[in-house]
């Protein structure tokens, strides 16, 4: 027995989705379910679903987004749901936002609950900001009393007092998400179901936007049940976590926990790259074979907690002998803004494998995705040349807590400490 | 883990609804949204236009203008004692307040695919508030016809004889409501997952106009023809309306009768599809 009770309480509960086309064969279908059913028999299309493995393919043609979830929430938890894309986080807040109903299994909730699976639901172009509050925030559930004492302050926080009377389609996009946020942020119930809404705005708002998320969770002991994709932010905010795997409930626990399980989870596939020459490779005097991300264990890691070292070893063959040859290895960002690229000295080889290791551990790159090149050449001229033959993940989780580090973008590209000493000359 | 009853619940989301599910408590609870739609469906239909609200009453009038010329003195159909403006401007209001609410009402599930896919609230509200939004612009339209009607009393010594069958008037409106209500909605289910009906819908209500009373009245059709215009529920609606304040035409009371029980079933039906539709629609719009 804990003090504290629960306000959600999610029983085996599971969803069937139909692949393909819905359209086609629909009519037998139903005229076959509605044959059973007159029968007293069990829906003969719940038996066959399959589990939700988006990558092999299924001979049926219905699958489980999600098989036999359970889990309690607590008063005031906050709550963050992880996994890769298809696991289910989104057929799990549908069905927690009542956008459609379980196939199995059931949901009980206490208090009201509201969904925020996109900001601005509802908003009418042709309508004023004034006349989209309160619409907006009828739809979301609230009434036209609560909306009226809160209109001061969600006109404030989205700071668009000067155009509270035109139409909001006349709005630029950064102040029509803002005032979008700003209902949703004073919101009146208990229970509050957020999707990736954050991902929206200006960095500034943004920040606002989770400050007024945070605020929301420990003034008013709201339940917050979060899914998103910023793993910086879900490490920020959310005390509890459940991490779904292929439609299953992979894990529950505290919110470290869960992040840690699901980045040593990450598929190694993308850590280890085979590269494919075609049929010519016999023919050119050299050429890549394979390209592997490691870390400080040489243990393949897709995804590199922000500040870890990490290494690239590039496995190559040699058919000729060479007199004057140099490797090289670049990285660069998303946008191709070339970071640094790193040659060795011009050197002999013989005909062979060999195996080459750069290794990042001076230089600390912010979160993001980097693009790996890596090029051959004999007396600088280039034989062999992969452009983004790889790519580097740097997730902004750490488990290193150095708060020296400052984890985000916008310190820049580069975030190893850097100090300003400053003295007073006059 | 707390020690909770299964009532201490507020709400629990399970597969199946009862047979029959209608949850008039929680549309209370959403009235206010329901006024804003209402609002919302009439104020921006005309925003950026020059004459705004008066397309409300423009419409019927350049379509009853029309009629006359085309039905009235081109093929000179018969329109009773009563003159063929008022004949198929009473007809046209009454068929296009009908007809506009089963439309706009079976989409409901395809229009709002976008928020009912993104926040739960009854969905009820959305049909509704388009029944209420077409019976404020049908109320314009009546006093438009009100308009015309005194007009041909005073300077065209038009007589009509007014009795009790006056106070039939709001029985008609909720009939007429209730079946545009009721079809929209039992057709709006059947949409979700059956586009082909859109067209059938479009296509269908442009005919069923002609098995009712708008044009011809029933006592002007040939009598074996006239079971046609009898089933249609719409028939006695239009009829009383025009005898209640015409005083042509036929009271008939079975027919109403009959229209009532149809709009009962009707009603019945399309909250039970309509309820069955909303839990998972989502899942095959």
């Amino acid at each position: 027995m804990s003090s504290s009770r629960s306000v959600i309480k999610v029983e085996k509960m599971s969803k069937l989705y139909r692949l393909g086309q819905v359209s086609t064969g629909s009519v037998s279908h139903d005229l076959n379910r509605w044959w059973a059913g007159l029968r007293g028999k069990e829906d003969p299309y719940l038996k066959i679903g399959e589990k939700n493995d988006r990558l092999k393919k299924g001979d049926s043609e219905y699958v489980w987004a999600l098989k036999d979830i359970n889990f309690e929430v607590q008063q005031g938890d906050i709550l963050g749901i992880i996994g890769k894309n298809g696991a289910g986080k989104s057929t799990l807040l549908k069905l927690l936002s009542r956008t459609t109903s379980p196939t199995q299994g059931s949901i009980k909730v206490k208090g009201r609950i509201a969904s925020l699976l996109e900001v601005g639901t509802g908003f009418h172009p042709e309508l004023t900001g004034r006349e989209n509050i309160f619409l907006n925030g009828a739809i979301l559930g609230m009434n036209k009393t609560e909306i009226k004492r809160k209109f001061d302050q969600i006109v404030d926080f989205a700071g668009v007092e000067r155009y509270i009377d035109t139409p909001v389609k006349r709005y630029s996009s950064g102040m029509y998400v803002r005032l979008a946020f700003a209902v949703a942020a004073h919101l009146e119930s208990e229970i509050l179901v957020i999707d990736e809404v954050l991902a929206v705005g200006d960095l500034e708002f943004q920040k606002k936007c989770m400050g007024k998320m945070g605020d929301v969770a420990s003034e008013d002991g709201k339940t917050i049940l979060f899914v998103s994709h910023n793993m910086q932010a879900i490490q920020k905010m959310c005390n509890k976590g459940l991490l779904l795997k292929n439609g299953l409930l992979s894990s529950q626990g505290s919110m470290d926990k869960i992040i840690q399980e699901y980045l040593s989870d990450a598929s190694p596939n993308q850590a280890n790259v085979e590269i494919d020459n075609g049929q010519s490779k016999e023919l050119m005097p050299g050429y890549a074979m394979n390209i592997q991300i490691i870390d400080e264990q040489q243990q393949l890691i897709p995804e590199i907690p922000v500040g870890k070292p990490w290494s690239i070893k590039v496995r190559y063959q040699i058919n000729t002998s060479l007199e004057s040859f140099v490797f090289a290895i670049g990285i660069s960002t998303e946008l191709d803004v070339a970071i640094r690229t790193v040659f060795t000295e011009a050197h002999k080889v013989l005909p062979g494998q060999y195996e080459a290791v750069l290794s990042y551990t001076d230089i600390l790159l912010s979160s993001g995705k980097y693009n790996l090149a890596i090029g051959l050449s004999n007396y600088e001229k280039t034989f062999a040349y992969y452009p983004d033959v790889a790519c580097v993940w740097i997730s902004d989780i750490s488990d290193i807590r150095n708060e020296k580090i400052i984890k985000t973008k916008a310190t820049g590209l580069i975030i190893n400490p850097l100090n300003i000493y400053v003295t007073k000359i006059s | 883990m707390s020690n909770q009853n299964e009532e201490d619940w507020d709400l629990i989301i399970k597969p199946r609804t009862p047979f029959f599910h209608f949850e008039i408590k929680e549309v209370w609870e959403y009235r206010d949204l329901l006024l804003l739609m209402v609002k919302r469906d009439l104020t921006t239909v005309y925003k950026q236009t020059i004459l705004g609200p008066l397309w409300f009453i423009l419409q019927p009038i350049l379509t009853t203008l029309i009629f006359t010329l085309i039905f009235g003195e081109i093929a000179g159909l018969p329109t009773g004692k009563m003159p063929a403006l008022l004949f198929y401007l009473s007809g046209l209001i009454i068929w296009n307040y009908f007809s506009e609410t089963l439309l706009s009402t079976s989409k409901t599930f395809t229009d709002n695919a976008a928020i009912f896919g993104k926040v739960y609230f009854p969905r009820l509200i959305m049909p509704l508030a388009k029944v209420i939004s077409g019976l404020l612009k049908f109320f314009i339209q009546f006093v438009l016809f009100l308009m015309v009607l005194w007009f041909f009393i005073l300077f065209k010594g038009l007589h009509i004889s007014v009795d009790a069958s006056f106070l039939l008037i709001p029985v008609l409106v909720l009939l007429m409501a209730g079946l545009g209500l009721g079809a929209g909605i039992v057709l709006s289910a059947l949409t979700t997952k059956y586009r082909d009906l859109i067209f059938l819908i479009n296509f269908g209500v442009q005919l069923m106009m002609y098995a009712t009373p708008v044009i011809i009245p029933l006592s002007d059709v040939p009598s074996h023809y006239q079971w046609i215009m009898t089933i249609n529920p719409m028939t006695s609606v239009i009829e009383t309306f025009r005898y209640a304040f015409l005083g042509t035409g036929t009271l008939d009371v079975s027919g109403l009768l009959y229209s009532l029980i149809f709009t009962t079933l009707l009603l019945f039906i399309g909250i039970m599809v309509f309820n069955k539709v909303e839990k998972s629609f989502i899942d095959t719009v």
